[in-house]
């Protein structure tokens, strides 16, 4: 028995597993890189990194095809761990080792975090315009706001994965329950042609919309617009079935038990405790060319308690850091007037900085003692052979 | 003999390198090579003349020499003042290449009819371009990524029939005569015809005749304005600003308003009107008029373009390969005969040719006024000079001419690549708003593409390896274990560089995308790199491979490099893809099979290998 569990030590501290998860590691990357034309930047990370297998459609059923980046990861992690612990002196010779495998350590745990952690959004400003909030470029969220009291809304929003699960939902702010009928991932509007199949919506633009499902699309240039058929039922009965959808421009109305209400499917929103006002976008080309030089978003960043009220500059390569916030030019619409910011909240950023230092700092030390060590010893040599020619 | 034949060899190079160096010289009495330094907005960039016909010529017909029907051969600078000013005789000048034979088909031509089997002039093809039209309309509206050849051969051409006619179209209008003398005359007649244009306008009596030309004059600058390529017309003041330079069409235009001629539209019609003429005094005269002019105005700017086209004509990366090449053989055949004074002098070649090819990226810089690798063509001129450099410090450390015959094979290969590379246009072109951080091209660029060069080398120095060791008898175990010495090292310095460019890469994302890591191809290929360097390595630290194992995993990684630079380029998806291009793509598996063929070749039973086999008693 004793012999089995040092067989297994062995092998999960041995180079060879080193080896072996490093070649796993490139091809998985390299195959994920290949499956890009097909499934897109995004596409690709679920099904080839963030997950425990890889897991490829054949004829509708999903097959295992090779371990994904969090096996591969973690066993390099345990490898590594292992290998520290049982095989490693700590000798000045070895420190520049140690301190890459250390900081390779927390490389792997910053990806992890931060692909745990890191959320993405995207913020749209015209000239003039103040927001105070970021929207998801893939999350949705049904949003139904009470806007009875003309100076509150209060608004409760129901994450899109809900609706996919066709969840029934009740939330004590809502006086009903939120019946999902039918969801599509992706869709198509049509106006609904007269006397055409009933539609499942009973009330609001659902009557003359119809919504055709589609297969959902990982194009970087294309984006899913899914719908929901959702009936609201309360106890003084249904307040009818609704279309919603991505879709759609604007919320629908309408009212219940005394109380006015918009619903809407939207982008999922997130607030900050601050807000931005695009003051001017600039987008400059090279002389006589299309070729972009230059685009930056002069921006008024306020916030409630009138603590910051000043002027920030966002442009390329010059990000907006802002409470665990940041803010990047991502690009411009609607002829140069509409600035698009990316927000992203990763509160693990630090971590690559961190161990990237370590690992560059353990290799140039680990070569350059090589070096040195090879130079003096062909000095060494060298001398040695000279009275041997003479 | 021995003693003094390196010297020699390296002497003889460095005057075919000075002479190679010399300025260029006019082939006749008129100054061409001046009127090829005068400054023009072309893209965004103020640049010589000169580069615009050098870069025009390589995108139209891939080479720079244009060969007359009668066989002589015109330099770049006088094909442009033709193709400016006498856009007739230009017309017949056979300078399109066209090799994909149903592209031919659309014209009724084939390629006997064309110079060199592939050129064709202008006249040959202006019948055919109504259906080129209708071709190219189809091809346009299937994607990119998924063109036939032929879709892609007739696009390439009407792009480069457009560029062609766009810079006939600069500063002289398509259909109009006796342009060039009302244009000349227009400094005297202007203020006459302006005044009987408000007289006109008044409806008082006026010279009808005076009006009817001055309208006629100004379709024919708006037409050029809209047709024309270049912008050469700088601000009475403020030239140094790119921004204000206009196109002649545009500048005259303005004239007829404000009564008054930018000189150097005036310069540019009467040196054209000299040059059809056949008046090589006049045309010498406006030239140094104007020169004197700009020199008052933008003496650096015209410095830089003095540089550009003394280092267009001189083509130092050209007579570098060449040197790589010599080098390459005189170190092979050192190790057969002569080790000693064959392998100094490849080693001095070397030296030349590296030292050259560095005065050629270092003149790029000052030019661009940017860090070494700002596109795919200065990445390959930096791998090989930093692979060559390299050798250059291990050839110093073991003098056994593997290093330098690595250096010859990779100085020369990686120019090769260049000289494909450049074919796509002007080489110095503007930089990408997200990429312009010469902080960060200083820094990641360069350390990553140092890391492709130690990579590239590592699997060239394995080749040596694996090539003498079964071919032939020179490797024995002295021999033998230098080259694994050096592959390792080598590795080890790839991995350094690799990997720290890598990093910075991923710092540079975080500060332009917002994500440290985000799977891009581009990035992927830079991580591939990195890995396979770590795998190399810990396989002989874990003793799963020994010198032979080394040298085949070292291939590899040339196959691995091979995809990262170019192969992930060839995807077309992701952020990176600004180096997008297809035509190599055959190169690259060509290059991976004979990669892989090595792997295999060195996968043969030692018994096999002809230097490890027991000699027979």
């Amino acid at each position: 028995m004793k012999t089995v569990l040092r067989d297994l030590r062995d092998f999960f501290v041995s180079l060879k597993l080193t080896v072996a998860l490093l070649v796993l590691g490139m091809v998985l990357v390299f195959a994920a890189t290949l499956d890009q034309t097909n499934l897109g930047i995004w596409g690709i990370q679920q099904k080839w990194f963030r997950t425990f297998v890889v897991f490829q459609g054949v004829g509708g059923v999903g097959v295992p095809i090779f371990p994904g980046g969090y096996l591969i990861g973690g066993l390099l992690l345990v490898n590594l761990l292992g290998a520290h612990f049982a095989r490693f002196k700590l000798t000045w010779r070895k420190s520049g080792i140690f301190l890459t495998h250390a900081g390779l350590i927390l490389l792997l745990v910053g990806e992890l975090l931060s692909g745990l952690w890191q959320e993405d959004y995207h913020m749209r400003l015209s000239e003039g315009d103040t927001k105070n909030y970021a929207e998801s470029f893939r999350d949705n969220e049904l949003a139904l706001t009470d806007t009875t009291d003309a100076n509150f809304d209060a608004i409760v929003a129901i994450p899109e994965a809900l609706l996919a699960r066709h969840a029934e939902v009740q939330h004590p702010k809502l006086p009903f329950r939120v019946v999902t009928k039918a969801y599509y991932p992706n869709s198509l509007l049509q106006m609904r042609a007269a006397g055409g199949p009933p539609s499942l919506a009973t009330t609001g633009l659902g009557l003359n919309v119809v919504a055709a499902p589609q297969p959902m699309t990982y194009k970087q240039d294309e984006t899913n617009t899914p719908t929901a058929y959702v009936e609201l039922v309360g106890p003084d009965g249904p307040a009818g079935t609704f279309l919603v959808s991505t879709g759609l421009v604007g919320p629908q109305r309408f009212d219940y038990a005394g109380r006015s209400w918009k619903i809407t499917l939207r982008a999922k929103r997130t607030y900050q405790p601050f807000s931005l006002t695009l003051l001017k976008f600039n987008h400059d080309n090279y002389a006589g060319t299309d070729i972009p030089k230059n685009f930056s978003s002069r921006l008024r960043l306020t916030t409630p308690d009138g603590r910051d009220d000043r002027e920030v500059l966002i442009y390329m390569n010059n990000p907006l850091r802002y409470a665990g916030l940041t803010f990047y030019q991502a690009g411009f619409e609607n002829n140069d007037r509409t600035t698009i910011l990316q927000v992203v909240r990763n509160p693990s950023w630090m971590l690559p900085y961190v161990a990237c230092s370590l690992m560059a700092l353990g290799l140039l030390g680990q070569f350059g003692i090589h070096l040195v060590g090879f130079v003096q010893k062909r000095r060494v040599k060298s001398k040695l052979s000279v009275p041997a020619v003479a | 003999m021995k003693s003094i034949f390196p010297a020699l060899a390296a002497l003889a190079t460095l005057v075919a390198v000075a002479v190679s160096l010399r300025p260029a010289h006019n082939p006749g009495d008129y100054d061409v090579v001046g009127f090829g330094r005068l400054p023009t907005l072309v893209n965004g960039r103020l640049k010589p003349l000169d580069t615009v016909a050098r870069t025009t010529l390589l995108v139209t017909q891939a080479r720079q020499r244009v060969t007359l029907p009668d066989g002589s051969a015109i330099s770049p600078d006088e094909w442009l003042l033709d193709v400016l000013f006498r856009p007739a005789l230009a017309n017949s000048y056979q300078t399109f290449e066209i090799v994909h034979p149903d592209v031919l088909t659309l014209f009724g031509l084939t390629p006997g009819d064309g110079a060199g089997k592939k050129r064709f002039s202008f006249d040959q093809l202006v019948k055919g371009l109504p259906e080129l039209e209708r071709q190219s309309k189809l091809a346009d509206a299937v994607d990119a990524p998924v063109r036939t050849p032929f879709q892609r051969a007739v696009l390439q051409l009407r792009d480069n029939i457009i560029l062609f006619q766009r810079l006939q179209d600069s500063l002289v209008p398509p259909g109009v005569d006796d342009y060039l003398e009302q244009v000349v005359a227009l400094d005297k007649t202007l203020p006459a015809a302006m005044s009987a244009l408000t007289a006109q306008r008044a409806g008082q009596p006026h010279d009808g005749a005076a009006t009817k030309r001055l309208l006629e004059l100004s379709q024919s600058f708006a037409a050029m304005d809209t047709l024309g390529y270049l912008l050469p017309i700088p601000p009475e003041a403020g030239m140094t600003v790119p921004s204000a330079w206009k196109s002649a069409g545009t500048s005259l235009q303005e004239s007829l308003t404000t009564g008054r001629i930018n000189p150097a539209a005036l310069t540019f019609a009467a040196a054209g009107l000299a040059w059809r003429n056949h008046q090589p005094d006049a045309f010498n005269a406006s030239v140094h008029a104007y020169r004197a002019r700009l020199e008052a105005g933008i003496p650096a700017l015209l410095q830089k373009c003095d540089v550009e086209a003394r280092f267009n004509s001189s083509e130092p990366f050209y007579t570098s390969s060449m040197i790589y090449v010599l080098a390459f053989v005189l170190a092979v055949v050192s190790w057969l005969k002569w080790p000693d004074s064959l392998g100094r002098a490849a080693f001095w070649l070397v030296g030349i040719a590296w030292v050259l090819a560095t005065a050629g990226i270092a003149a790029r810089m000052w030019l661009e006024g940017r860090p070494p690798v700002t596109n795919l063509y200065s990445s390959a001129l930096f791998v090989g000079w930093g692979a060559v450099a390299l050798c250059l410090v291990l050839e110093y450390f073991y003098r056994n001419a593997i290093a330098t015959v690595a250096a010859g094979l990779v100085g020369f290969g990686t120019l090769l690549i260049a000289h494909h590379l450049a074919l796509g246009g002007d080489t110095m072109e503007m930089m990408r708003a997200v990429l312009d951080s010469n902080f960060w091209l200083a820094t990641h660029v360069v350390t990553v593409t140092i890391g492709y060069s130690a990579t590239f080398l590592a699997g060239f120095l394995a080749l040596i390896y694996v090539v003498r060791g079964v071919f032939t008898r020179s490797l024995d175990r002295p021999t033998a274990d230098a080259l694994t010495r050096m592959t390792y090292g080598v590795v080890c310095f790839a991995t350094l560089f690799s990997f720290v460019g890598t990093v910075l890469g991923g710092i540079w994302a975080d500060q332009s995308w917002g994500r440290f890591w985000g799977w891009d191809p581009k990035e992927n290929g830079a991580l591939i790199i990195v890995l396979w360097n770590s795998i190399i390595l810990h396989a002989r630290w874990g003793g799963l491979v020994k010198a032979r194992g080394l040298a085949m995993l070292a291939i590899f990684g040339n196959v691995v490099t091979a995809w990262s630079w170019f192969g992930v380029n060839m995807l077309g998806v992701g952020l990176h893809s600004y180096g997008f291009m297809e035509s190599a793509f055959w190169w690259l598996i060509a290059f991976v099979a004979t990669q892989l063929a090595a792997i295999a070749i060195a996968a043969l039973p030692t018994t096999n290998w002809r230097s490890f086999r027991p000699t027979a008693a």
